[in-house]
């Protein structure tokens, strides 16, 4: 682990020194100092919101205070444990369906001139269009179940996916190319041996990027219309002025998106790990 | 296997500017063949001709190998980067050429390639975890493991440090005998110790340099050895 050791080491080092990147393993004293200053950080922006509401005296169906919020979480968990499992198997159909179709699809356009000419276009005129705009439409045909969330969760994380793994199956180092074709690989050889393993770390990107995108997508989805999720109980919460569970919910939502951003995240350290 | 001669004759044009014009390359069968010149010179153009690889150049002219029969298919490629699949490891690395063909590789050939550059301890390794010589090493097993008559080097020693190149060069000439080599190179002592005919490339033309009568690999040190390629310099700077 220590730097001089590195550098003596030189460049023609026969015993090779292993330069696993140290900061995907941080020591653990330092990862726990992080967690420390996290809840400490949470826990003085908690304390300033129960005083900002006690000493303004707020109403509690404008902003309830966190100690309200965590009483109705604990009251309603059943319900909201309910919700989250709902918005969490959208998301995650979402994510799964979203990802394999932008990945099929960067590899399409990537091997066709003429699927690029087509789709590429349609592509980015579907991004300039607001998704959120398409959620009414959706729910029209999809109906207010799980399938319009998905659907809107797919369209959402579709682009980015696409977009991110057809730039780093575009930007295949040329030696490699040539290398392949020297030794006699076919294009669909070259494809899927070279190209499609060299561009996994911009596929990871894409994904990460794509776990943000589908609670947003999965939640506007339930706000349009729906008869269950965390969306769902906001609205539902919101229309009995039950801002408490409302924020309940919000909580949720949020610790939900980041416990599947880290998910995401980690699987894609691994993935990006074994192809560099 | 008999390892043919190789000749390219003809003119290659980049953006309708000649690049070079009524050239003719003849590489020695089963020897080697040196190719100096500046960068920039179109040395790296005529390799990637005979590669069959894309040079950005209008070629009209002829490639025949000695023998008649078509070169496709019979050459191996090896360039200044190693060109290591960072995913994959040694093994993997040295195996590439089946692995790309979707062929099962030849296991034992292969372990005993790993072996004689020196790399059995080293097999399950990743290329991150290498010298820049031991990955030049994987890249020449690997070239090797194609067992190809022709074989094409452009400048694959140049970034490396001088020991390390010396040996290099040490490695391919025993490794590589017997079949026909093109090295393309900007380094004139390289050129004087591998080659068994030397050219430079200049203004778009080659001239034949007549290297030592002392067979190719000849030692660094070597009176003739170093006088020729003190000449190849002096021409080198007067170009």
């Amino acid at each position: 682990m220590s730097g001089a050791g590195r550098i003596s080491s030189g460049v023609r080092s026969e015993g090779a020194s292993s330069p696993r990147p140290a900061a995907r393993d941080p020591a653990p004293s330092r990862r726990w100092r992080a967690v420390a200053q996290a809840a400490l950080v949470t826990l003085v922006l908690l304390a300033l919101w129960e005083g900002l509401v006690r000493l303004l005296a707020l109403p509690p169906f404008i902003l309830p205070g966190p100690l309200r919020v965590g009483r109705a979480l604990i009251e309603n968990a059943g319900l909201i444990a309910y919700h989250t499992g709902i918005t969490a198997v959208e998301v995650a159909l979402g994510l799964v369906i979203g990802a394999g179709l932008g990945a099929a699809t960067a590899i399409g356009i990537a091997v066709s001139p003429l699927a690029r000419a087509f789709i590429r276009p349609a592509l980015i005129v579907t991004q300039a269009l607001p998704v959120f705009a398409l959620a009414p439409i959706l729910t029209l045909w999809f109906g207010y179940g799980m399938a319009s969330k998905i659907v809107m969760a797919v369209l959402i994380i579709y682009f980015p996916v696409t977009s991110s793994f057809f730039d780093g199956l575009m930007r295949t180092p040329q030696g490699w190319l040539d290398l392949g074709h020297v030794m006699g690989a076919t294009p669909r050889q070259a494809m899927w041996r070279i190209r499609v393993p060299a561009a996994i770390p911009s596929l990871a990107s894409g994904l990460r990027l794509a776990a943000v995108y589908a609670p947003i997508g999965a939640v506007i989805g339930e706000w349009v219309g729906a008869a269950g999720g965390l969306g769902y109980l906001m609205l539902l919460a919101n229309g009995r002025a039950k801002t408490d569970l409302m924020f309940a919910a919000l909580i949720v939502l949020a610790l939900l998106a980041l416990l599947l951003y880290r998910l995401v995240g980690a699987a894609c350290d691994r993935l990006t790990a074994r192809m560099e | 296997m008999t390892s043919p001669g190789v000749t390219l004759s003809g003119s290659g044009q980049i953006a309708g500017e000649a690049l070079f014009s009524d050239l003719r390359l003849r590489l020695v069968g089963g020897g080697w063949t040196c190719l100096l010149g500046p960068s920039g010179c179109g040395k790296s153009t005529l390799l990637r001709l005979l590669a069959g690889l894309d040079t950005g150049a209008v070629f009209t002219g002829t490639i025949t190998a000695e023998d008649g029969l078509p070169l496709a298919g019979r050459v191996a490629y090896m360039a200044q980067e190693d060109l290591l699949l960072p995913w994959l490891d040694v093994r993997g690395n040295v195996r590439l050429g089946a692995h790309l063909r979707g062929l099962a590789p030849d296991g034992p050939r292969s372990e005993a390639l790993i072996a004689r550059l020196g790399l059995a301890d080293h097999a399950e390794k990743r290329p991150s975890q290498l010298s820049g010589g031991q990955r030049q090493r994987v890249a020449l097993a690997r070239t090797l493991m194609e067992d190809r008559a022709v074989v094409l080097l452009d400048e694959p020693f140049s970034a490396l440090d001088a020991r390390t190149r010396a040996e290099m060069q040490e490695l391919a000439a025993e490794t590589l005998a017997g079949r026909t080599v093109l090295l393309v190179t900007h380094d004139p002592a390289e050129a004087a110790r591998m080659g068994n005919r030397v050219y430079l490339m200049e203004h778009g033309g080659l001239t034949d340099m007549p290297p030592p009568p002392t067979p190719a690999i000849r030692e660094t040190g070597h009176g003739e050895t170093q006088r020729f390629g003190e000449a190849l310099m002096a021409r080198l700077r007067a170009a």
